[in-house]
C-alpha cells in the first residue's frame, strides 16, 4: 500500500510479519512496516469481524491494534520494529492464556 | 515517591519544547514525556532523523517542516529530563504523573503540569471511512517524516483545510500519483472567508503560502476540485472506489487510497479527564478548554499551550509554550512578575500576530454540516463499537436520550479502545441537529483516567509504588 | 398539561423498571428524569442479579431478593417481548473467591447465617476448597485459599437493562421526559402535579424513583426517604474471547467479552471521580484471584454512587398524608427489577404496600430513633 523513497543510509531489520520474513528500515513502526508490505487487513473488529487498516498513525484510533511478538491488542503505529519481531493480524477479540 | 518536580510536560511537540527550554532556562527542573522515540510532535515528526540520515527529503516535505530543527536541538540543549515512549495514561489532583514505557509504569510527582498534547483530526465520518486503505492526511504525513512512505497507486486527498493542500504538495514532490485533492469546503465559504482577508495579510506568510501551494499543484497537473460533496467510499478488504458530487453530477471512480482530512481539532481527552472546564467553540466545531493568556486552567496547577489549548498552528503553539512557562517560573518564584511581563512582551506580541489568520482560516474552511453530522443513517460514526448514524438519532428523536453520556451507555459508542476520540464530536453533533439545539448544551462524554490502555497488572501494581 | 395514570420521577433502573411495570399493567405512565450529568447509579452498575451475599441478618431481604432473582428470567424475557433488547441475562451462579483465611471463616458464616435464617426457603450452596475452586474456575491464584459457589445468582448487562426498559415502556405508550430536574411537586391525595423539562404532567398516583433525589424530594409528599451515597469504583477490560459464563461476585465477564472489576466502597460524598488507591486495589484483588488477568489492559475506569438507606436495605412506601404517592429506593437496582416490575409495580396499581413488604418502610427508622 505504501512504498519506500529511496533512502540509501536506512539501517535494515529483518520482521516477520505473518510467517513471511521481511527487510525494513530500523526506524519503522510496526504499522509502516505493515503497510509498506500489505498482504491484507491488520485486523478484524471483535463487534463484526470487519477488516480494518491503520488509520491515524498517531495512536489515537486503535484501528491498528495487532498481535506483537505474541502479544495482542497492540498499537502499531506506537511501537518501533525490533530485529526478529513478530507481527501477527488481531482477528476479533483476544484471546488470553491462563 | 521522589521529590517532585517543577514542571512536568507532557508533549514533545512545538508548546512542549519551547516551554521545557523556556523553564530549564529560568531554573525549573523539568520533566518531558512524550510517547515518541524523538522530539518534534506530529508536525515535527522524525526531524532529526530527517534532518541527519536522509536530508535530502527535507526538499519534499518543505522549509517550515525543516524549521523544527532549531526548537528540537534547543530543547536538547536545555537540559530538561527527557522521557520518550512514555503514555501518560493518568494525571491526579496531586499531580502525580502516571506514565508507561519501557521501564514498566513510573509516578511523577510535579509541582505544575503543562498539558502539551497537541491536536489531533477531527473524525471524518463518511460511508466507508473505516476501510483499510482509508487514512487520514495526517496519518500519511506521519509516514512521509517518519518512515520515508509514499502511497502507492492512485491516490486521492479529500476534505479541507490548510494540510489537504499541503499533504497533496508533499506527496505530488514525492511522486505519488495523486489523481485529484476533493474539497468539500462549502463554496460559500470562499465568499465568507473574503472578509477576513484584510486581517488574515497582517500574519505574517499564511496566505502567501497557501498562494504558492495552490500554484504548485496546479504545476504539477494535480487537480483540485472545489465544492465535492457526498462522498462515499466502497470496497471490500480495501478501499476500492470513491463516489461524490461535483458540479452537479455524480461521480465514481477507482481509487487506492483515500487520505482524508477535516481539519484538526485540540486533543482532548487528557484535559477532559482532569476536569478542566472547556467550551464549545461554535466556529471550529469542537472543545476548547478554558485557558488565561498563560495557559492556566480551571483545575490548580494545570497548564495547557499549544493546539490541545485551542487550534493556532505550529508557531503559535511554541509561543505559548513559553508563556506557560513563564507562568510557572513565576508561580514558583523563579522570576517575578515584572520580568515574567517583560519576557513574554515579545512573544505574546508574535502569538496574537500570527492569529489574526485564524478568522480567515476558521471560515474558509469550516467544515459542511453534513461532514459533522452524516445524514446517511449506515454512517459509521463509532469506529471501535461499530455504531452507527442512524442508531444515534433514533435513540435522540424517539427515546429522548439526554446525552452523549447515556447515548454512550445505551449504545456503547464511546466505549472502546479509543474512548470517544474518534466518535465524540460526531456523536454530539448528531444529537444537536436532532434536538434542534447548539451542541454547547449537549455537552460532551466523561472522559476519566486511564485515557491510554494500561493493563489491569500495571495498575495493580501501583498499591506498591503508592506505599514505596 | 398532560393528565396520565401516573408519574414516575427518575429515569434509571429503579425508576424505569416501575414505569415499565405500570406501563404493562395498563397505565398511562409519564417519566421524568434528569439530564444527562446526573449522578446516575444505573451506568455505573455492575451487573449482577446478586443473592449469595445478600441478606444475612436480615431474612426479609434475602427472601426479597431471592424472589427477584427466580422472577428474572421471565422478566427478561418479557421485557425482550417489548423492547426487542436482549439484556444478556444468564443465571450461571456465583463462585466467591476468598483471598485469605478471615475472608474464609466470614463467608463461611455469612452463608451459614443466611440458611439458618432462611427457614423452610432454604439456601444450598457448596462451600469449595482450593482444589475444588481450581476445577470450577480455570486459571484460579495461588492467593485463593477457598470459595464459595451458589446457582441463585446471575448477571445481566445494567447498560441494555436501562435502554430496554426506556424502550419497552415508550412502546406501551409511555412518555419519558427528559433534562427535566424535578424539585417542586404539587401534591393533593391521589393528584400530583410535575412541571419540568417545559413539561406539565397531572395523575392520581406518582412514584418517587429518583435514586439518591428522593431524599430531598421526598418531604414534599409527606413521605422520609434517608439515603446517603456510597461510592463505588469500577474497571473494565478490553474484549476478550469468552472465558467465564458465571460471575465472582466481584469479577464478572460481559456478553460483549470485556472483564468488569469492583468494586470499591467509600464515602466520598457525591464525588463521582475516580482514585488511584481505589481503582489500584480493585486491579490487585483481581489479579489475586485470577492472575491471567494482569495481561489484559483496561479500557475505561469508572464510579457510581450506591443508594444506600441507614440500614442499607430498600426503602418501600406509601404516602399516608397523600395516598397516591410512593417512594422506591435501594441500591439494588438489577437484582431487584423483577421484583420491581412484576411485583412492586402491581402494588403501587393498586393502590396498597402488602404486609409483607412493609418491613421495607422507611418508619423501620423512626422507631430506631425513638427507642
Amino acid at each position: 500500500m505504501f512504498k519506500q523513497l529511496p533512502d540509501d543510509n536506512a539501517e535494515l531489520v529483518t520482521v516477520i510479519i505473518e510467517e513471511q520474513s521481511v527487510k525494513v528500515p530500523s526506524d519503522y513502526s510496526v504499522a509502516a512496516a505493515v503497510l509498506a508490505n500489505w498482504t491484507g487487513p491488520s485486523r478484524t473488529t471483535p463487534v463484526s469481524g470487519a477488516p480494518r487498516g491503520p488509520y491515524c498513525m498517531m495512536g489515537a484510533c486503535f484501528d491498528c491494534l495487532m498481535e506483537i511478538d505474541g502479544v495482542p491488542n497492540q498499537q502499531a503505529c506506537m511501537i518501533p520494529v525490533a530485529e526478529g519481531m513478530s507481527i501477527r493480524r488481531q482477528d476479533g477479540a483476544r484471546g488470553v492464556e491462563i | 515517591m521522589s521529590e517532585p518536580v517543577d514542571l512536568a510536560i507532557i508533549g514533545a511537540g512545538p508548546a512542549g519544547l519551547a516551554a521545557a527550554a523556556t523553564a530549564v532556562e529560568l531554573g525549573l527542573k523539568t520533566v518531558v514525556l512524550d510517547e515518541q522515540t524523538e522530539p518534534g510532535g506530529q508536525i515535527y515528526r522524525a526531524i532529526e532523523s530527517v534532518t541527519a540520515k536522509r536530508s535530502d527529503h527535507l526538499d519534499i516535505l518543505g522549509s517550515d517542516y525543516a524549521a523544527g530543527l532549531e526548537l528540537a536541538q534547543g530543547f536538547r540543549a536545555s537540559g530538561a529530563h527527557y522521557l520518550p515512549q512514555r503514555t501518560v495514561w493518568q494525571i491526579d489532583e496531586e499531580r502525580n504523573v502516571f506514565a508507561s514505557g519501557p521501564n514498566g509504569v513510573e509516578v511523577i510527582a510535579a509541582k505544575r503540569v503543562l498539558v502539551a498534547v497537541g491536536a489531533m483530526e477531527r473524525p471524518v465520518p463518511v460511508p466507508g471511512w473505516e476501510l483499510p486503505g482509508v487514512m487520514t492526511c495526517g496519518a500519511v504525513q506521519n509516514m512521509l517524516k517518519g518512515s520515508s512512505l509514499v502511497p502507492e497507486g492512485r491516490v486521492m486527498v479529500v476534505g479541507l483545510g490548510p494540510l489537504l493542500l499541503l499533504i497533496a504538495q508533499q506527496l505530488a514532490r514525492a511522486g505519488a500519483d495523486v489523481a485529484a485533492v476533493l474539497e468539500t469546503a462549502p463554496l460559500g465559504n470562499y465568499a465568507a472567508a473574503m472578509t477576513r482577508l484584510p486581517q488574515a495579510l497582517m500574519a505574517p506568510g499564511y496566505i502567501a503560502k497557501g498562494r504558492a501551494i495552490l500554484a504548485e499543484l496546479r504545476d504539477r497537473g494535480v487537480a483540485l476540485r472545489r465544492g465535492v460533496a457526498d462522498v462515499r467510499l466502497t470496497g471490500d478488504d480495501r478501499v476500492r472506489e470513491i463516489e461524490y458530487r461535483w458540479r452537479g453530477r455524480s461521480r465514481r471512480e477507482p481509487v487506492d487510497m483515500a487520505l482524508l482530512h477535516q481539519g484538526v481539532v485540540p486533543n482532548a481527552n487528557l484535559g477532559m479527564s482532569l476536569r478542566i472546564d472547556h467550551t464549545w467553540d461554535a466556529m471550529q466545531r469542537c472543545f476548547t478548554p478554558n485557558v488565561d493568556d498563560w495557559g492556566n486552567t480551571s483545575t490548580e496547577g494545570i497548564l495547557a499551550a499549544g493546539d490541545c489549548s485551542g487550534i493556532g498552528g505550529a508557531l503559535v503553539a511554541e509561543w505559548r509554550g513559553r508563556l506557560a512557562a513563564l507562568d510557572v517560573a513565576r508561580q514558583l518564584e523563579s522570576i517575578g512578575a515584572e520580568e515574567r511581563d517583560n519576557r513574554a512582551q515579545p512573544v505574546r506580541r508574535d502569538r496574537d500576530r500570527h492569529m489574526l489568520v485564524r478568522p480567515f482560516l476558521d471560515t474558509l474552511y469550516k467544515p459542511r454540516h453534513d461532514s459533522l453530522a452524516p445524514p446517511d443513517a449506515d454512517t459509521m460514526v463509532c469506529r471501535c463499537e461499530e455504531v452507527r448514524a442512524g442508531e444515534i438519532r433514533q435513540l435522540t428523536t424517539e427515546q429522548n436520550c439526554p446525552g452523549p453520556n447515556q447515548m454512550k451507555t445505551f449504545v456503547r459508542c464511546g466505549m472502546g479502545p479509543c474512548q470517544g476520540r474518534l466518535c465524540g464530536l460526531t456523536v454530539v453533533e448528531l444529537m444537536a441537529e436532532c434536538r434542534g439545539v447548539d451542541v454547547s448544551e449537549i455537552g460532551y462524554y466523561r472522559i476519566r483516567p486511564p485515557v491510554k490502555p494500561v493493563t489491569v497488572g500495571e495498575l495493580a501494581t501501583l498499591e506498591e509504588i503508592d506505599a514505596g | 398539561m398532560v393528565a396520565c395514570d401516573a408519574i414516575v420521577v427518575g429515569g434509571g433502573i429503579v425508576g424505569g423498571s416501575i414505569a415499565f411495570g405500570l406501563a404493562r399493567a395498563g397505565l398511562k405512565v409519564v417519566v421524568f428524569d434528569e439530564g444527562d450529568d446526573a449522578v446516575r447509579a444505573s451506568r455505573a452498575n455492575f451487573g449482577l442479579v446478586a443473592v449469595q451475599m445478600k441478606g444475612a441478618g436480615n431474612p426479609d431481604y434475602h427472601r426479597w431478593t431471592r424472589q427477584s432473582a427466580d422472577l428474572w428470567a421471565d422478566f427478561a424475557a418479557e421485557l425482550e417481548e417489548h423492547s426487542g433488547i436482549d439484556v444478556g441475562f444468564g443465571r450461571q451462579g456465583c463462585a466467591w473467591a476468598c483471598l485469605s483465611e478471615d475472608e474464609r471463616i466470614l463467608k463461611v458464616q455469612q452463608l451459614e447465617q443466611i440458611r439458618a435464617e432462611a427457614g423452610t426457603l432454604g439456601f444450598d450452596y457448596q462451600l469449595l476448597d482450593k482444589a475444588e475452586m481450581a476445577d470450577l474456575v480455570p486459571g484460579i491464584g495461588p492467593k485463593v485459599v477457598s470459595g464459595a459457589y451458589t446457582a441463585y445468582d446471575g448477571h445481566c448487562s445494567p447498560l441494555y437493562l436501562l435502554r430496554s426498559l426506556h424502550r419497552a415502556t415508550l412502546g406501551l405508550g409511555g412518555r419519558y421526559i427528559s433534562n427535566a430536574s424535578v424539585d417542586r411537586i404539587e401534591a393533593a391525595p391521589n393528584s400530583f402535579t410535575v412541571n419540568a423539562g417545559g413539561e406539565t404532567a397531572t395523575a392520581p398516583k406518582l412514584v418517587l424513583g429518583a435514586g439518591l433525589g428522593n431524599t430531598a424530594l421526598a418531604p414534599q409528599l409527606g413521605l422520609d426517604v434517608p439515603l446517603r451515597p456510597q461510592r463505588g469504583q469500577l474497571l473494565v477490560t478490553e474484549r476478550v474471547r469468552p472465558k467465564m459464563a458465571f460471575h465472582m461476585g466481584r469479577i464478572r465477564q460481559t456478553a460483549e467479552g470485556g472483564f468488569m472489576l469492583g468494586t470499591s466502597n467509600e464515602d466520598a460524598g457525591f464525588d463521582v471521580g475516580t482514585s488511584t488507591g481505589a481503582l489500584s486495589a480493585v486491579a490487585q484483588r483481581a489479579v489475586d484471584t485470577l492472575p491471567y488477568l494482569a495481561r489484559l489492559r483496561i479500557v475505561r475506569a469508572w464510579a457510581g454512587l450506591r443508594i444506600m438507606s441507614p440500614d442499607d436495605y430498600p426503602i418501600y412506601d406509601q404516602s399516608p398524608r397523600y395516598p397516591g404517592a410512593f417512594a422506591v429506593a435501594c441500591h439494588s437496582g438489577v437484582t431487584l427489577a423483577a421484583a420491581h416490575v412484576l411485583n412492586v409495580a402491581r402494588h403501587i396499581v393498586a393502590g396498597r404496600i402488602p404486609a409483607d413488604l412493609a418491613c421495607f418502610s422507611s418508619r423501620r427508622f423512626n422507631v430506631q430513633a425513638a427507642a
